[in-house]
């Protein structure tokens, strides 16, 4: 079947080509799913799941040394009415719901947490208004869990924000009820020296529709790991994903979107540009189509534009498909530069080198954006990617 | 009236072993008005010439001196060399994923007229242009030469010579790859520019074919990285006949 094919991913400046490993999405990773982190052996690096990653730069989230010290991160939920916000403990039975995690920093930030914020949108409540969560690093360690359930019927938009300086190692789970809709803008605009690594676990109701959007702007290493799964059919999930690399910076975004249910949607767009000596951007998106998974339609794109030689991308597409019955499967990967043959052909129609590259990454950025459908949120982030090239130049 | 004097120009490229001299002291002078078409066999230096005079960093002058109405071009930038009104349209012109050609049209003429253009006119300004040039209204959604076919990227390059007007323009070989129908909707694009007499044109190319539709004033010879001939128009006849291949013979100083 030609859809299951992997399509060679996009070369990387060095000119080699990741094409997606030979293992397939259910048994890539090296232990199974669990919530105790002693269920996961230390990573030495050659591991499926951690081979593009510079453990050495996790400052010990990976291998037990991080413990959580007094002033980690601090965070604030600016909610609208029609809206419950709780700190809870451990042993809250609303906890882990939408996803297991699946690697040792995961595990490892759900053994570690002390308290949990869990938000709730009741049911067939329709929010005029953002909830908006502020994840502000003081600059320790810190382990975090964070539940965003949405009744029946509910609408609601979170848009949460990292800033700060911090090693955080968090898990998120998102639970929509049927017919829920939940936009979710996670903005990873971290200080410099930030270590963040998330997992991302929904779980999306009957008819409901679950959209992502992942912003990764700042940080040493940021490594997000999305995950959709669905408890009905019908459901619908957008991921989409921006992030712009510098010097020196990992960002690293995993994706699975498991279609374990008939009938439903996924479409995943994840977009990068990368500038600057050992800028490296990591993307992995899987999707895996099980036998039950009738009338499934999927489909998942990455596009990296890089600016200046020195920079990295590894792109790895994997379409799994144990189905014949499906509406509709693919994916793209492909890795542009920006280079001097086009730099020289807008410069000469008299476009200055600054303005010509900001021409080709808002360009190149534009489609994706229009899609958020928050203007505030894509006001922002243009905003914010212009910011990033002035300081290029 | 608007001049670019060339004088004694020496251009090299990096090659395997060291520099390699293309241009070996080529002296040009074309005015505002004038067409001249320097005509020359593969590998003689005629598009080095064309890049150089836009300034593409591959090339390094290594003597002589270009002017533009007594300005020094060679110490301009690329951007501002087009914006002092030099204009190349280009062999293999570059695609430039993410940017339409709508927007790109607008930023470049914004900058070569230093204001953005008052987008009522300007809407109706490309219209035109693209109609005249037999251009689909889709084509300016599509992005700079992604998936252009090389007709296309033709139209493209002389569209924008249309709308950026400038001094002088330097066709690079604009009639390679196009069928008939092509290069007679390409030369009449041409032509338009050419009779508002406000455009010194320096036409490159290796066939006479091009040359029944856009008629030159002055025609040169090039071989061997310099002009060896020039004359009027008879002279393309005369080599339409007898090919290059007194030129390139015997060392190809005439």
């Amino acid at each position: 079947m030609a859809e299951a094919q992997n399509i060679p991913a996009g070369s990387t400046t060095a000119g080699s080509i990741a094409v997606a490993a030979e293992s397939t999405v259910a048994t890539r990773m090296s232990a199974p799913p669990s919530f105790d982190v002693a269920d996961f052996p230390v990573p030495h690096g050659r591991e499926e799941e951690w081979r593009f990653t510079p453990l050495e730069r996790l400052r010990g989230l990976h291998d037990g040394t991080a413990v959580a010290s007094g002033e980690g991160v601090k965070v604030e939920v600016e909610a609208p009415e029609g809206v419950t916000v709780e700190t809870v403990g451990r042993d809250d039975e609303r906890l882990g719901k939408a996803g297991t995690p699946v690697d040792r920093v995961a595990a490892q930030a759900y053994s570690s947490f002390e308290k949990a914020s869990v938000v709730t949108v009741a049911k067939e409540a329709v929010l005029t208004e953002p909830i908006r969560i502020a994840v502000h690093g003081q600059g320790g360690v810190a382990f975090g869990h964070q539940v965003i359930e949405l009744g029946a019927f509910a609408e609601a938009v979170v848009v949460i924000d990292h800033t700060g300086d911090a090693v955080l190692a968090a898990n998120v789970d998102y639970v929509l009820g049927d017919g829920a809709k939940l936009t979710v803008v996670s903005v990873q605009d971290w200080d410099e020296k930030a270590v963040h690594v998330a997992q991302h676990n929904a779980l999306v109701g009957r008819d409901a529709s679950f959209k992502s959007v992942v912003v990764t702007f700042g940080g040493d290493v940021v490594r997000i790991h999305p995950r959709v799964q669905y408890a009905a059919p019908g459901g619908e999930a957008e991921l989409f994903g921006l992030y712009f690399t510098d010097a020196g910076q990992h960002q690293e975004h995993r994706l699975l979107v498991d279609h374990n249910t008939p009938h439903c949607k996924s479409n995943v767009a994840y977009k990068g540009a990368l500038q600057g000596q050992d800028a490296h951007a990591v993307w992995i998106g899987d999707v895996l189509i099980q036998a039950a998974a009738e009338g499934t339609d999927t489909y998942e794109l990455n596009r990296n534009l890089v600016l200046t030689d020195g920079a990295r991308v590894d792109s790895v597409p994997n379409l799994e498909i144990e189905t014949g019955e499906i509406a509709g499967a693919g994916h793209a990967s492909a890795t542009g530069r920006f280079d001097d043959e086009q730099l020289f052909y807008l410069m000469a129609r008299g476009i200055p080198e600054a303005e010509a590259r900001r021409l080709v990454v808002r360009g190149f950025f534009a489609e994706l954006v229009q899609q958020i459908g928050l203007p505030d949120v894509q006001e922002r982030l243009l905003a914010k990617i212009e910011a990033e090239l002035e300081a290029s130049v | 009236m608007a001049t670019l004097e060339i004088h004694d120009l020496h251009v090299s490229v990096e090659a395997e072993n060291g520099p390699r001299e293309i241009l070996k002291g080529v002296d040009l002078t074309i005015k505002q008005g004038e067409t001249h078409a320097v005509m020359g066999p593969n590998g003689s230096g005629k598009s080095t010439l064309a890049y150089s005079l836009a300034g593409h960093p591959k090339y390094t002058i290594t003597g002589g001196t270009v002017t533009l109405d007594g300005e020094d071009v060679l110490e301009m930038s690329v951007d501002e060399r087009a914006r002092a009104g030099v204009f190349l349209a280009m062999q293999y012109p570059v695609e430039v994923p993410g940017v339409s050609v709508s927007n790109f049209l607008r930023t470049s003429a914004t900058a070569v007229r230093g204001e953005a253009p008052k987008l009522r006119t300007w809407v109706k300004e490309v219209k035109s242009a693209m109609e005249q040039l037999q251009m689909d209204p889709a084509f300016a959604e599509r992005n700079v030469n992604e998936g252009f076919s090389g007709g296309e990227k033709k139209r493209h390059e002389i569209l924008q010579l249309e709308l950026l007007k400038p001094k002088i323009a330097i066709l690079d070989e604009t009639d390679s790859g196009l069928d008939v129908d092509a290069l007679r909707i390409v030369s009449e694009g041409v032509n338009r520019v050419r009779e508002t007499g406000e455009v010194g044109t320096l036409l490159i190319t290796h066939y006479t074919r091009i040359l029944r539709y856009i008629k030159p004033d002055f025609v040169h010879v090039f071989a061997n990285g310099r002009i060896v001939e020039s004359g009027g128009a008879e002279l393309a006849d005369q080599l339409e006949n007898e090919g290059y291949d007194k030129y390139v013979k015997g060392g190809a100083s005439a």
